[in-house]
């Protein structure tokens, strides 16, 4: 692990992550029908989420992880299937907290 | 209970303040509603902030303002993967009040701006989310549905200034061409250091600060990149286009690894220490993209209402969020005193923005989004700045200097750039920016 360029992206991607206050709601405020992920080509969200919260499943889906949401809305924007994403914000006082954004 | 107010403001940004800050001044009723703990909480922008749009609201607002630096230096970078070209503006006078550019963070500056509503009059009620629009009569807006217990709040007027992804103009029907391409993805990391070393290594004394905006590190998606210098931290950052973002296979947070390890930028930012990652979208489509902003009961102003100006040259949101802010209050408090709040009624909103720089900015570079965001500007323009720049300064001997005539042929063709489309541009810009 000396050589920096060696370390896993999803352990340096988890330290990102690890820098910004989530709040997390008991609910989730994005809903994700992945019956209808399965017939997607693109997975444009897999790509776009600054948050990487969308991660495909072998069956073809997409799981997707609410409790670290920037609430941004880049999925909602980039996802061209109608239906396969449910979106609002969280109950208010919770979700993503900057601090020095 | 249902609570009921002269005007309710959704959302406490920098327009939604603005907005309650003007409506309280003229003596009205105000709620000022904030979906986060507290104002800012969810609000990311790239780090500089133009307050002189306080004049008037808040006359002496330097005295106050939570500033991180005062910008001193602007910089443009055109680049390539392995040069670049950098213009940098030095004015003392930035460096004095009334100043001009200013870093900030928005968990500081939104309070401020909050509290400055709240000693006019507004009520602030924070962890409170609209989650829809109250009608009466025709359709008309009459309040907000919050996600409280009978969180129900009538108004005679709701200005929406709930951000980007509006999801109160879109449930009026504001947007009727919402297309992905009209936004843009910022993604930044706040890196800290000591406010020496940033003094040191960007060549700053006392609250000095410094600007770097940046095209051709987007590894060739739309964009561009930007570098601000906080007091004890530095910002840096990329801004893409959603869709390229969509359709490349670069990851944000890979973008902004391709701006820091530039080697223009890389020694400057060596040994920081990560403090917080974020991303926000941005309003990026102008003025030929813009959402209605009014109906019968309702404004929208700020990122909700599209005024976000993405000019290259200019990059600013948060003065067209206060503005706009502004000129909502002070349309609802006219429609209010008369009586009537329908659109008709609100109409004194659009004259304000089309007759202050709001919406006379937009106009003038309306042009200026397809213009910046071109692959020629992206790619082929930033190629044939560095190259004969660099064929200028590098020095042949024994041959001699080649001059400019054949730099520019050479490093046209070598970068693709047709006479015309040259030409083109040359218009465009003097149009947009002259």
């Amino acid at each position: 692990m000396s050589n920096p360029d060696e370390r896993l992206p999803d352990r340096s991607f988890d330290d990102r992550m690890a820098t910004v206050e989530f709040r997390v709601a008991d609910t989730a405020h994005i809903v994700v029908d992945s019956d209808v992920c399965r017939s997607c080509t693109t997975k444009a969200c897999v790509i776009a989420c600054p948050a990487n919260l969308f991660v495909p499943t072998a069956e073809g889906g997409v799981l997707f992880n609410y409790e670290e949401c920037f609430e941004c809305g880049t999925c909602y924007l980039v996802c061209n299937h109608e239906g396969a994403l449910r979106w609002s914000y969280p109950v208010g006082g919770h979700g993503v907290v900057f601090r020095r954004a | 209970m249902t609570q009921s107010f002269d005007v309710v403001v959704v959302g406490a940004g920098p327009a939604g303040s603005a907005a309650a800050l003007a409506a309280a001044r003229g003596g009205r009723t105000v709620c000022l509603l904030e979906r986060g703990p507290f104002p800012g909480a969810k609000n990311m922008y790239g780090g500089v902030t133009y307050p002189s749009v306080l004049n008037e609201l808040l006359p002496g607002w330097w005295e106050e303002l939570p500033v991180q630096r005062w910008i001193t230096r602007r910089s443009t970078m055109m680049a390539t993967s392995s040069s670049s070209v950098t213009v940098a503006v030095q004015a003392d006078d930035w460096a004095v009040p009334p100043y001009n550019g200013a870093t900030t963070l928005r968990s500081e500056l939104d309070p401020w701006l909050a509290a400055q509503a709240v000693a006019a009059g507004a009520v602030l009620v924070t962890s409170t989310t609209a989650t829809a629009l109250l009608r009466g009569e025709g359709g008309r807006v009459r309040g907000v549905r919050t996600d409280r217990p009978d969180g129900d709040i009538e108004a005679r007027v709701v200005i929406a200034c709930d951000g980007v992804n509006s999801f109160l103009a879109k449930e009026a029907g504001l947007y009727p061409h919402f297309s992905p391409a009209h936004f843009t993805l910022g993604a930044k990391e706040v890196l800290g250091f000591s406010r020496e070393e940033i003094d040191r290594r960007f060549g700053l004394v006392d609250r000095q600060g410094v600007d770097i905006e940046m095209i051709g590190v987007t590894q060739g998606l739309p964009g561009g990149g930007f570098l601000y210098t906080n007091l004890e931290s530095v910002a840096v950052g990329v801004v893409v286009g959603v869709e390229a973002l969509a359709a490349a296979a670069i990851r944000p947070e890979a973008l902004i690894d391709g701006v820091k390890s530039h080697p223009a930028v890389a020694p400057l930012l060596r040994g920081g220490e990560l403090l917080e990652y974020s991303a926000h979208l941005i309003p990026e489509g102008g003025y030929d993209a813009m959402p209605a902003r009014t109906s019968d009961g309702l404004l929208v102003a700020g990122d909700a209402g599209g005024l976000c100006l993405a000019a290259g040259l200019f990059l600013e949101g948060v003065n067209f969020a206060i503005g706009s802010g502004q000129a909502a209050g002070e349309a609802a408090l006219e429609a209010i005193a008369r009586g009537d709040t329908s659109a008709r009624g609100l109409a004194g909103y659009e004259r304000r923005l089309r007759d202050s720089f709001v919406l006379a900015d937009h106009k003038k570079m309306r042009r200026a989004p397809g213009l910046i965001l071109s692959e020629r500007m992206q790619q082929r323009y930033p190629s044939l700045v560095c190259g004969i720049a660099q064929d200028l300064f590098t020095v042949t001997n024994p041959a001699p200097k080649p001059g400019l005539t054949r730099l520019l042929r050479t490093h046209r063709r070598r970068a693709k750039v047709g006479y015309a489309e040259l030409a083109r541009d040359a218009v465009t810009t003097w149009r947009t920016f002259g």
